[in-house]
This record gives structure tokens, sequence and C-alpha cells, in this order.
């Protein structure tokens, strides 16, 4: 068990918002990360089992490679948040701590499609004309 | 992390991805993590730690406009 009575029982209260299918495809490879794969699927499992919104397809990095390459996953394990379509949201390495609060934030967000953001910073964001790859390093605690 | 994936969903040209540190250890290297969060847009423009929306949006069409030049 990743997850705790007492966090499951939160989570599954924060999950109660979703308000669209969410699924999140977790990619693995044994061989590359047996341990730490065999935990994200599991975290991913327990999550799962608290809301019928969400759905899970668990891929190999090995095996479905056109698959990591539409989702731009090169490095397990990892997991991809989609809604109702790809938004291009990613998570390497198992989200726990601090992390885990951006993985449900991003479930919620990719649920609904509207993010929280001031009209300014959407205006602005809808008018790119190039591709913009934010990476966000942190650490478990 | 959560304003980045609030911008993946309002453009379909922003990705989002959250990278464990410690699990990514020669990733950290490369890209010189020594504080976290640490923020790499476009492999160009880089901060540590939170900035508010108008700031972090700031940084993200800075990257995008350097990157449109090459």
């Amino acid at each position: 068990m990743m997850l705790s009575d007492r966090d499951r029982d939160a989570v599954r209260k924060e999950l109660e918002k979703l308000s669209g299918p969410v699924k999140l495809i977790v990619f693995s490879q044994e061989l590359a990360a047996a341990d730490l794969c065999r935990q994200n699927e599991q975290l991913v499992n327990e999550v799962a089992e608290l809301s019928d919104k969400i759905t899970v397809e668990v891929l190999n990095l090995a095996i479905d490679r056109e698959r990591a390459e539409g989702y731009g996953i090169d490095q397990v394990p990892a997991i991809v948040v989609e809604g109702a379509r790809n938004y291009g949201i990613r998570f390497l390495g198992i989200p726990s701590g601090y992390e885990f609060s951006n993985l449900l934030d991003s479930m919620m967000v990719a649920s609904s499609g509207e993010p929280a953001l001031s009209e300014a910073t959407k205006a602005s964001l809808s008018s790119l004309e190039t591709d913009v790859e934010i990476k966000v390093f942190s650490t478990p605690t | 992390m959560r304003l980045a994936q609030h911008m993946a969903v309002a453009s379909d040209r922003v990705t989002a991805t959250a990278i464990e540190a410690t699990e990514f250890p020669d990733m950290s290297r490369a890209y010189r993590v020594s504080a976290v969060p640490k923020i790499v847009i476009n492999d160009r423009v880089q901060f540590e730690g939170a900035l508010p929306e108008a700031q972090f949006l700031e940084a993200g069409l800075r990257a995008a406009s350097a990157s449109t030049a090459d």
C-alpha cells in the first residue's frame, strides 16, 4: 500500500470534484527501474480505485514505443495525465509528497479542461506560435 | 508544477513535465539542479523557486521568443 487509510479518505473526497473522465497512462519498464515502476503503478492503481472517473492504462516503454514517442516519454517511471484529450501533462518519477498534490491538481484541471489562470494569461498563451516545454524539477519533501 | 500544468491545459503549444530529481540524477545533473523547484523552459530560460503567474508567463514567453529566433 502506498496510501494510508487516512490518505485514501482525503484523496477520495478530493476526487469527488473531478468533473469529467481522466485517464492516467503509466509507462514502465522492468529492466530500467523495476522497483520504482512497480511502486508507481501501485500508487496510480490505488488512486484510480478511489474514483470511477479514472481509468488507467499501463504501457511498456520498450514495447509501446510509438505511444511513448507520441506522449514525449523516454524515461520511466512516467505518468501522462489525460482529460478529454492529451494536454501534455507528464510526471517523471513517483509523484509523492508535494508532487502528489500536483498530480491530483493536474487530474482536476485535465478533467475540467478549464485552467485556473487569469484571462490575460490565457489570452497570451492562446497566441503562442512556438512550442513551450516546461520542466519542473522537484524532490519528494 | 501547478502553474505549468494549468498552462498546458490552456494551450496546445505548452507541455508540462514534473521530474522527480532524485530518481533522475543524470537529468538533474545535466540541468544543474541544485535547489528545487527548478523550472527549465525550452532548455533556455530557467529559474529556481515559485514565481507568481504573471512572471511565470513572462518567462515562458521569453523562452518562446528565444526559440523562434533560432
